[in-house]
């Protein structure tokens, strides 16, 4: 067990130093405002796509909504500061709990639904949300919520990223995220082993939809801006791509996904005309030859790299 | 003898199929049942009331005295029954001491803050988990596997992995769907001799569906006998064995 300690302190002493070399890069504008830019929203991605993968890859229930808790988060967080003038660590928590609050909310009757029509029900539902905050007048209807102070910078995003990445890393290998794993490998025999199986859906739901509130908070307080358009399902869409391109139920994967998808789109930003079909050609590419995505359902780990060293990733910590 | 289950006149109508009709049972503690009865008798919807997979249309299950009826499989489990299936239900893309582990998860105590956060009991629970579950896979013979993927074991002990599982969930009763299905007679026998292994080192009782004869026969102290949903004869297994009605149902009547 102390080897799970040494390792966690290691990996947080690892991303400390990573920052520490992003944030010299910036200050010392090695890295353009441009990059700067899309590094907040890689690291944005990173946290949408992560909190997505709980759902959709350790859970297996197949969620398509998740820009509308996005869009919670960004609306409630502006709220807060732009309207009630609070600070931005309490937008944060609030825009978090507001998207989660929802996401129990949506979860209890819906996740009865499998497959197919979870996937169409989690879609309508983000859409839902969208409609109904194009019409509120207090949050700007469908101009959006402007005048949103930018509370949110390099630092915020590395820290709640590493944040939620150690916290769903957590869950996932812990007792909680095995009864998550063991819907996803077969609900009856987990439902056969003790586990309520509706109990923990829900749990995965609420807690992946939290985390699209926190990145939502982040989100508005980069762009100035929250506006209806940045939360239709073809956000959703980008987000579900990330993950499946990185491989359900790999937190490796869905950090490689953002990283990559977002990457992809900022180095095409200079041939627009050609954006969207090198975009298109890169995943036909990747989903023919790689249909399980980059890592499949592995992680990342210097066994991979082993002959014979086919382990779950995920169990490795174990031992 | 104590009584530890206790099926009293079930029904299960599906539409205009009776597919179980009016079964009464009972297990006491340290039994070893068998349920017989050619395909499509009803065994395994049987199986499926007492585990809470279905409720029964009529009459009650009770187990050391809780009623069963309308409890769902997991709170059903959580009363100390387990259970095995027909076809196997690995979490097949999981270790194998992760499929043992999640077995453990009820009686994990450790908080979801406990958990993500790592402090409190999350690491000597952990510890005792997986101590448990390695123990339990030594028992199956299964420890120099337990971190390969569960759907790369043979289907011997993929099935032996089942029943370790199940006894993870620390049950007084377990129930076994077909264990020696798709099984050789050399398997078979040492399941048969597995079996009585269990019942006498986990000390809980133990009731068996089953096609193979020879293994009801050899391995069970009770026998009941299922067909077209009714029960035809129960008793100890000579009985069965002499038993006509049996012998019709399973080799057909005779011509005269």
């Amino acid at each position: 067990m102390n080897n799970i300690r040494k390792r966690d302190i290691m990996s947080l002493i690892g991303c400390f130093a990573l920052y520490v070399v992003m944030q010299l890069m910036i200050m010392f504008e090695i890295i353009g405002p441009f990059w700067e830019l899309n590094i907040v929203l890689i690291g944005i991605n990173i946290i949408l796509s992560v909190s997505l993968n709980l759902i959709n890859g350790y859970t297996g229930q197949f969620s398509i909504g998740h820009a509308g808790f996005l869009a919670v988060g960004a609306y409630t967080g502006a709220i807060v500061t732009v309207k009630l003038g609070l600070p931005f660590e309490l937008a944060l928590i609030v825009g978090t709990i507001c998207a989660g609050a929802l996401g129990f909310l949506i979860g209890l009757p819906t996740l009865r639904l499998q497959g197919d029509y979870l996937a169409i029900a989690t879609l309508g539902l983000g859409e839902i949300i969208r409609i109904c905050i194009l019409n509120i007048e207090y949050v700007g209807g469908a101009s959006g919520l402007m005048g949103i102070p930018r509370h949110t910078n390099f630092a915020w995003v590395f820290l709640v990223g590493v944040i939620v990445i150690f916290f769903i890393k957590n869950f996932v290998n812990s007792a909680p995220g095995r009864a998550c794993l063991a819907i996803r490998e077969n609900e009856i025999a987990a439902e056969t082993m003790g586990i309520d199986t509706t109990k923990y859906k829900v749990m995965a739901f609420t807690l992946g939809a939290a985390f699209a509130g926190t990145a939502g908070v982040l989100f508005s307080h980069y762009f100035y801006i929250a506006h209806p358009a940045s939360f239709t399902f073809m956000r959703s869409f980008d987000i579900l791509t990330m993950v499946v391109l990185g491989g359900l139920g790999s937190m490796s994967g869905a950090i490689t996904g953002a990283v990559l998808l977002t990457g992809i789109s900022a180095f095409l930003a200079e041939y627009p005309e050609w954006r969207m079909v090198i975009y298109s050609i890169t995943l036909i590419v990747l989903m023919l030859y790689r249909p399980q995505g980059l890592f499949g359902n592995k992680e990342l780990s210097l066994k991979m790299f082993k002959l014979g060293g086919g382990n779950n990733g995920r169990t490795a910590e174990g031992k | 003898m104590e009584e530890l289950l206790k099926v009293n006149d079930i029904s299960m109508v599906f539409g205009g199929l009776r597919a179980v009709s009016n079964f009464t049972m009972e297990i006491n503690k340290g039994e070893l049942v068998g349920l017989i009865g050619p395909n499509g008798a009803g065994k395994t919807t049987a199986f499926n009331m007492l585990t809470g997979v279905y409720e029964p249309t009529e009459g009650t299950i009770t187990f050391e005295g809780n009623l069963v009826n309308g409890k769902k499989p997991y709170q059903v489990t959580a009363m100390g029954m387990a259970r095995t299936f027909q076809n196997i239900r690995l979490f097949s893309e999981l270790s194998v001491i992760d499929n043992v582990k999640i077995a453990y998860n009820m009686h994990v105590k450790y908080s979801l803050p406990e958990a993500v956060a790592r402090f409190g009991r999350y690491f000597s629970e952990e510890e005792e988990i997986i101590n448990k579950a390695l123990s339990l896979l030594k028992i199956f013979k299964l420890d120099d596997k337990a971190y390969e993927q569960a759907k790369n074991l043979p289907y011997g002990e993929q099935r032996r992995l089942e029943i370790a599982r199940a006894l993870a969930t620390e049950p007084k009763l377990l129930l076994l769907d077909e264990p020696a299905a798709g099984m050789n007679p050399q398997e078979t026998h040492e399941l048969m001799e597995m079996i009585r292994w269990i019942r006498d080192e986990f000390k809980l009782s133990i009731l068996l569906i089953e096609h193979d004869m020879s293994l009801v026969m050899n391995v069970c102290e009770r026998i009941y006998v299922l067909e077209y949903g009714c029960c035809i004869a129960q008793g100890l297994p000579e009985e069965i064995k002499s038993n006509k009605r049996v012998i019709e149902a399973y080799l057909g009547e005779e011509v005269s």
